[in-house]
């Protein structure tokens, strides 16, 4: 009694899981699956962290198996994969719009370096003045920066580009 | 010495370094001179916890090592292999801040090299974390320059902080038993490669901030060979008082 399934099917299913800490991105937004793959013993997920010491990323491993369960009814395996890292340029052109519309300003596009300028010339989510600076590289978590607009006075986080 | 040998001493020598370091950094958490400095030391605290469970679990994966977490808080000081450097107290914020700058980049040219390692495990590893470290160098630069160029009293506790902290970032450098080995297989440069490299990153960043660089007289070693200072059997005792309770718990 094998459920017919398809990978369509599975990135339906992880098009509903987001980030514990960016509730309006997915996983696939964020680029953070690298791999799916169905055979008999079930769907297996590979997945990467966008930051190494990321604590969520046990929580969304288990939100994934759980998502991908409930919607195959069949069994899945999530796990990290060891070949690939994460950068900033994973990010979906979807992402980086969602991102400012939820007050984050997106990480720029990199050549495969991140040069101070990208850290420090941001736009600011709100009144998209160039009138900003870096306030801080660290931020509220280990992925943003904090930043103020002389504009119109608010603080604001970049979610870091990273190499 | 075998080669499996040194790498392991390798390892168990950075991973331990990025543990206390983490711990020291953590310290910090809720005494930073202003919110965003409690909030930097916290992030790099968790970045540096994370590479150290990234190279622990190379030992547990690559070398039938123990489980990360036991390995992590159930060692006794004298299996510990860190350098003197990262054991020492927080202290005042200009020595924790000069010790994040010198310790910084000696872990950024230690990840370049990495990155290139022969041993495909220290690619994938260091490629990640020298990204990440971006931040924390710049960070520290930044740091130093504004504190250093902001006034004489400023410019002369941060050149004492200098002074107080550079024969112990010598020890960084501590060259490691059989280290040949790994410099034969193009595994890792060795330390006084890497001593080199450290010097020529920092040196604009010292010199920009109109400090002067002492001279590496008396490095001080010890910690790769498992003799420590007092402070680090304290600190084990703080950062497993938890753990070893009940080190079978699952949390």
């Amino acid at each position: 009694m094998q459920t017919i399934t398809t990978l369509q099917a599975v990135y339906h299913s992880l098009e509903q899981v987001m980030d514990p800490e960016i509730p309006v991105l997915n996983v696939l937004e964020l680029g953070m699956i690298t791999d799916v793959k169905v055979d008999i013993e079930g769907v297996h997920i590979k997945m990467i962290p966008t930051f190494a010491a990321c604590p969520a990323i046990g929580l969304i491993k288990e939100n994934i198996k759980n998502a991908v369960e409930k919607d195959l009814q069949m069994p899945a395996f999530v796990s990290v994969d060891k070949e690939v890292n994460w950068n900033s340029n994973r990010l979906t052109a979807e992402a980086k719009e969602k991102l400012r519309d939820f007050g984050i300003a997106p990480p720029v596009r990199h050549e495969g370096d991140v040069n101070l300028d990208m850290l420090v010339k941001v736009n600011c989510p709100h009144c998209g003045s160039e009138n900003t600076y870096l306030r801080s590289p660290f931020g509220s978590t280990l992925c943003r920066a904090l930043h103020f607009c002389k504009q119109c006075g608010m603080m604001f986080e970049q979610f870091k580009p990273l190499s | 010495m075998q080669i499996q040998q040194a790498l392991q001493e390798l390892i168990t020598k950075m991973a331990d370094d990025e543990l206390v370091i983490g711990h020291r950094n953590s310290e910090w958490t809720g005494l930073g001179p202003v919110m965003e400095e409690d909030i930097a030391f916290s992030s790099m605290a968790q970045d540096k916890i994370g590479h150290a469970l990234a190279f622990y679990r190379l030992l547990q994966e690559h070398f039938g090592g123990t489980d990360p977490d036991q390995f992590a808080f159930l060692r006794n000081a004298a299996d510990f292999k860190c350098c003197h450097f990262v054991e020492m107290p927080i202290g005042s914020y200009e020595f924790s801040l000069m010790r994040h700058f010198l310790f910084d980049h000696a872990e950024t040219v230690r990840y370049q090299a990495l990155a290139l390692s022969k041993f495909a495990p220290f690619q994938h590893l260091a490629g990640k974390a020298k990204g990440e470290l971006k931040y924390h160098t710049l960070h520290a630069d930044a740091w130093i320059i504004q504190l250093c160029t902001a006034g004489k009293d400023s410019r002369e506790r941060m050149q004492s902080a200098l002074d107080n902290s550079f024969q112990l970032a010598g020890g960084i450098f501590e060259p490691g038993p059989a280290e040949e080995l790994l410099i034969a297989e193009e595994i890792y440069p060795g330390e006084a490669a890497l001593y080199k490299q450290w010097l020529s990153h920092i040196s604009p960043v010292i010199e920009k901030a109109g400090l002067v660089l002492p001279e590496m007289t008396a490095p001080v070693y010890g910690g790769r060979t498992g003799k420590h200072t007092p402070y680090l059997q304290q600190l084990l005792n703080e950062m497993g008082e938890v753990f070893r309770l009940d080190p079978e718990a699952t949390w």
